[in-house]
């Protein structure tokens, strides 16, 4: 086990975490130190393509922190802490970090809804299909269907097009009425527009069908083909692949931990992107999902609030403001509709860990009994999967976080 | 390129090639063994949802989707 | 509606009781803060263990483990009933004679062990380090999953008429009923305090403290270890003192989880994990089985044992009461000796002669602590 002390410590190398470094970087003599449990920066959704990130912000704010020094740690993996230290596994060996200051930009996962089959191979998150392909995944010709909900859906469909993909379809399941409300209501974020006009132009020829959701994946070890609801009757569309994710859920395990106060299911935090306990930040999607204009400003704001820049901090609230008005905007357009929450049958698989059935879940009447009868998401990924979805189908809350929130060997415990 | 081998299958990817995209070009579709005996594969590709997890040189439990092949790994599936 | 017996606590003891009680043909109730098996159950290792700290002790064991092997038919699957025997390690000559003694005391309660060399311990566990000395195999010992056999007492208490009340905390006891925190009145003829650790609040002439303890689950390595493990250097480790203590004691779950304790900690109130302590514990589990080292661990958690001053249970009349009863003070043992508590009460409420003298549990005994 090693030590390292640093001043400012930031959790998450994505956009938040990246701009919280810059921003954190303008005064001299601080020193900065980055953990990110992946292989590069970036984040999700700069996610490099086999290493290499191609975003113009992302390329500047690398060089930035070229320029400045700063530490950064990938494949490290945040565990736990005690006092003012986070225990870090990282692949030779547990770093304990000693900070004065934390910055959680923890970012964001897919929220997934189990239906029947989505657990065979080749059912992917949206995102997810994404981050694999950026990992090197071939999809040269490969059919497939990107559902679910979200801005991310069309984003995908494009990156995955791309990239060679034949896109089936893309089903989006909000309404008509509330994507058209939506798109009206664009002309608050200019930059927004012109996203979505280039990335409509380049999907004009895939069929885009909102009010319409996946009802199975068949197959039998494998997919080939999924069963798609629209317009008031089912059809079945052939693919090799499914792309489906729901939108985002925060990455609020960290901020848990140390008991930072949780508003709605995001980090409450103040102007200055502090949480309810002092010297501890947090940015971007843990706060609000609010995509990357959002995660880069409320980054620039916590990093310069920890180096006590306030007045440069102050200056951008007003971006931030449009920033949050987004993110109201996507939560009220990309509402789970109620239908979804029978797709599962009583067979259907809830926790892909301990392949725990939905049947088996509705003879309780908490999260917690369900967990310790059933052992409902206390697997691997520690309910990361499982919790969004069984939140959404029953409505509980309780998800108790404990120190190690990722699995560690036992050697690091 | 980096050489490694998938259930003892050789196989040469571009560098910064995740396993999980190893794995598949390697033609192997279950990554393990669910507990009542499914095969799964990667769903998150993003190091949440542990389904992509394989035994990488000796060592059980990995997420493929966010460690780099490396030359001379040894991949095995279906734990 | 008239009770003949409330119990409070729906943990296994108490859940025991009320299958046992009920299946007797005695209205119950069982009533509980929280849930069933929430509380110290949920926190334990399940394991279900003939043990000989005392005489009492091997006694009441020893008759709960029979009675758990021919309730095993009976479990359902998700109780993951597991006959895996336990195995005492020694680690040098003095624990080897340790395990002599153990045999013979076992034996000589009609109990089965078998002394094992170095050689055949390691064919029987590959991931023990070598240079250990032997063991002793402790056959009849097993391993259940806690929660799922509570729930499923409670189940059979309720084929036979019991009622659960879940959620509403019991203020006090008096002779002929209990009061909840909603200001509620339940009459009954006679009252179990299985409240577990939070039995003394209840029964203030019990003595109970905390002794906490961590746990750790792996990920899934089938038969990665075959049998319960526990090193007998606890004998020289301060592990029966009142230190706060650490001891190698791993166990193979049917799932293929490998479970790690043990710690002991006294005069801690808070469940926050330790991770001096559980460092401590780790080290010493590789001390004997170093490839732990890179098992992934899943899940790390804390409990409280409900110890009395000469950790045996209080099983009987609370003294001074007439109509209540204690079940509880199992400290580490709950799950192995609920049923054998259960039948015990039994006797002593319906007045039959019990299946071993209980003396040694009554809550009236004068304890010379240690």
């Amino acid at each position: 086990m090693s030590k390292l002390t640093t001043d400012i410590l930031i959790v998450g190398g994505g956009p938040a975490g990246m701009s919280a470094a810059v921003g954190a970087s303008q005064k001299d003599g601080t020193k900065i130190t980055v953990v990110d449990d992946n292989p590069h920066l970036g984040g999700q959704i700069w996610r490099a393509d086999l290493g290499k990130i191609k975003s113009a912000e992302a390329q500047e704010l690398i060089a930035l922190l070229e320029q400045q020094k700063i530490s950064i740690l990938n494949n490290a993996a945040v565990f736990a802490r005690t006092g003012n230290a986070l225990h870090v596994e990282t692949p030779s060996g547990k770093i304990e970090i000693e900070y004065k200051k934390l910055i959680l930009a923890t970012g964001a996962r897919e929220r997934f809804l189990p239906f029947p089959g989505w657990t065979l191979p080749n059912v992917f998150g949206a995102a997810g299909l994404q981050a694999l392909v950026k990992g090197g995944l071939n999809i040269q010709d490969k059919r497939v269907v990107v559902a679910g909900t979200g801005p991310l859906l069309l984003v995908v469909a494009e990156y995955l097009a791309s990239k060679g993909a034949r896109i089936a379809a893309i089903c989006e399941q909000a309404s008509n009425k509330k994507l058209d409300r939506f798109a009206l209501g664009l002309w608050r974020w200019p930059s927004k527009i012109a996203q979505g006009i280039s990335l409509k132009a380049k999907l004009r020829s895939i069929p885009y069908y909102r009010n319409s959701w996946i009802t199975a994946a068949n197959g039998e070890s494998l997919l080939h083909s999924v069963t798609v609801k629209r317009l008031n009757k089912t059809e079945v569309i052939e693919c090799e692949m499914l792309a489906c994710g729901f939108h985002l859920v925060p990455n609020t395990e960290l901020a848990q931990l140390f008991g930072c106060s949780i508003l709605d299911g995001f980090v409450a935090v103040d102007d200055f992107q502090e949480t309810s306990i002092p010297n501890i930040f947090s940015a971007g999607e843990p706060t609000g999902i609010g995509g990357v204009e959002a995660a880069v400003v409320e980054g620039k704001i916590a990093g310069l609030a920890a180096i006590e820049e306030w007045d440069r901090a102050r200056a951008l609230f007003k971006v931030r403001h449009r920033t949050s008005t987004f993110a109201k905007a996507l939560d009220r357009t990309f509402e789970l509709r109620e239908e979804l929450k029978s797709l599962a049958s009583s067979s259907t698989f809830v926790c892909r860990c301990e392949d725990v059935q939905y049947g088996k879940l509705t003879e309780f009447g908490d999260f917690r009994m369900a967990k310790l009868q059933t052992r409902c998401g206390m697997g691997a990924c520690q309910g990361r999967i499982c919790g969004a979805a069984v939140e959404f189908l029953f409505g509980w809350k309780d998800r108790s976080v404990r120190p190690p929130i990722f699995p560690v060997k036992m050697e690091n415990l | 390129m980096i050489n490694l081998t998938v259930n003892t299958i050789a196989i040469s990817v571009d560098e910064g090639t995740t396993v999980a995209a190893a794995i598949d070009a390697a033609g192997v579709i279950g990554f393990r063994t669910s507990v009542t005996g499914e095969p799964r594969a990667p769903l998150c590709g993003m190091g949440i949802c542990f389904e992509c997890r394989v035994t990488i040189d000796g060592i059980g439990h990995q997420r493929s989707c966010n460690a780099l092949a490396a030359e001379g790994m040894e991949v095995v599936t279906g734990e | 509606m008239n009770y003949d017996v409330a119990i409070i606590g729906a943990g296994i003891v108490g859940a025991a009781c009320a299958a046992s009680l009920s299946a007797s043909g005695l209205r119950v109730l069982v009533l509980d803060s929280k849930n069933v098996a929430t509380g110290t159950t949920a926190a334990g290792m399940g394991h279900i263990v003939l043990m000989d700290d005392s005489e009492a002790q091997l006694a009441l064991t020893g008759y709960s483990r029979r009675l758990w092997n021919k309730f095993a038919d009976e479990l359902p699957a998700d109780a993951e009933y597991d006959h895996c025997g336990t195995i005492w390690v020694a680690a040098d000559e003095e624990e080897l004679s340790e395990v002599r003694r153990k045999k013979s005391v076992y034996a000589e309660h009609g109990a089965d062990a078998e002394i094992l060399d170095d050689r055949a311990l390691r064919e029987l566990e590959p991931n023990l380090r070598d240079g250990l000395v032997g063991g002793l195999l402790v056959k009849d010992d097993s391993v259940v999953y806690q929660l799922c056999a509570t729930k499923f007492l409670i189940e059979l208490a309720t084929r036979y008429g019991a009622k659960l009340r879940t959620g509403s905390r019991v203020l006090g006891i008096y002779d002929d009923g209990v009061t909840l925190d909603n200001g509620d009145i339940i009459a009954a003829g006679v009252i179990i305090n299985a409240a577990g650790a939070a039995a003394a609040e209840l029964s203030p002439q019990l003595k109970i403290v905390k002794r906490k303890g961590h746990l750790a689950i792996t990920e899934r390595y089938p038969n990665f270890v075959r049998h319960q493990l526990i090193e007998l250097g606890y004998l020289k480790s301060a592990h029966g003192s009142d230190a706060d203590s650490v001891a190698f004691n791993v166990q193979p779950r049917n799932t293929g989880q490998v479970l790690l304790g043990s710690s002991r900690q006294f005069g801690v109130h808070d469940s926050e994990i330790d991770f001096n302590i559980l460092h401590r514990m780790t080290s010493r589990a590789f001390e004997y089985m170093p490839n732990l080292k890179t098992l992934a661990t899943a899940r790390v958690w804390t409990g409280f044992r409900p110890a009395t001053p000469d950790n045996l249970p209080y099983i009987g009349k609370v003294p001074g009461r007439e109509n209540i009863y204690a079940a509880c003070g199992h400290e580490g043992l709950g799950i192995t000796t609920s049923l054998g508590t259960a039948e015990l009460l039994r006797s002593m409420i319906l007045g039959q002669t019990p299946a071993i003298p209980v003396e040694p549990y009554s809550p009236s005994r004068t304890i010379t602590e240690h």
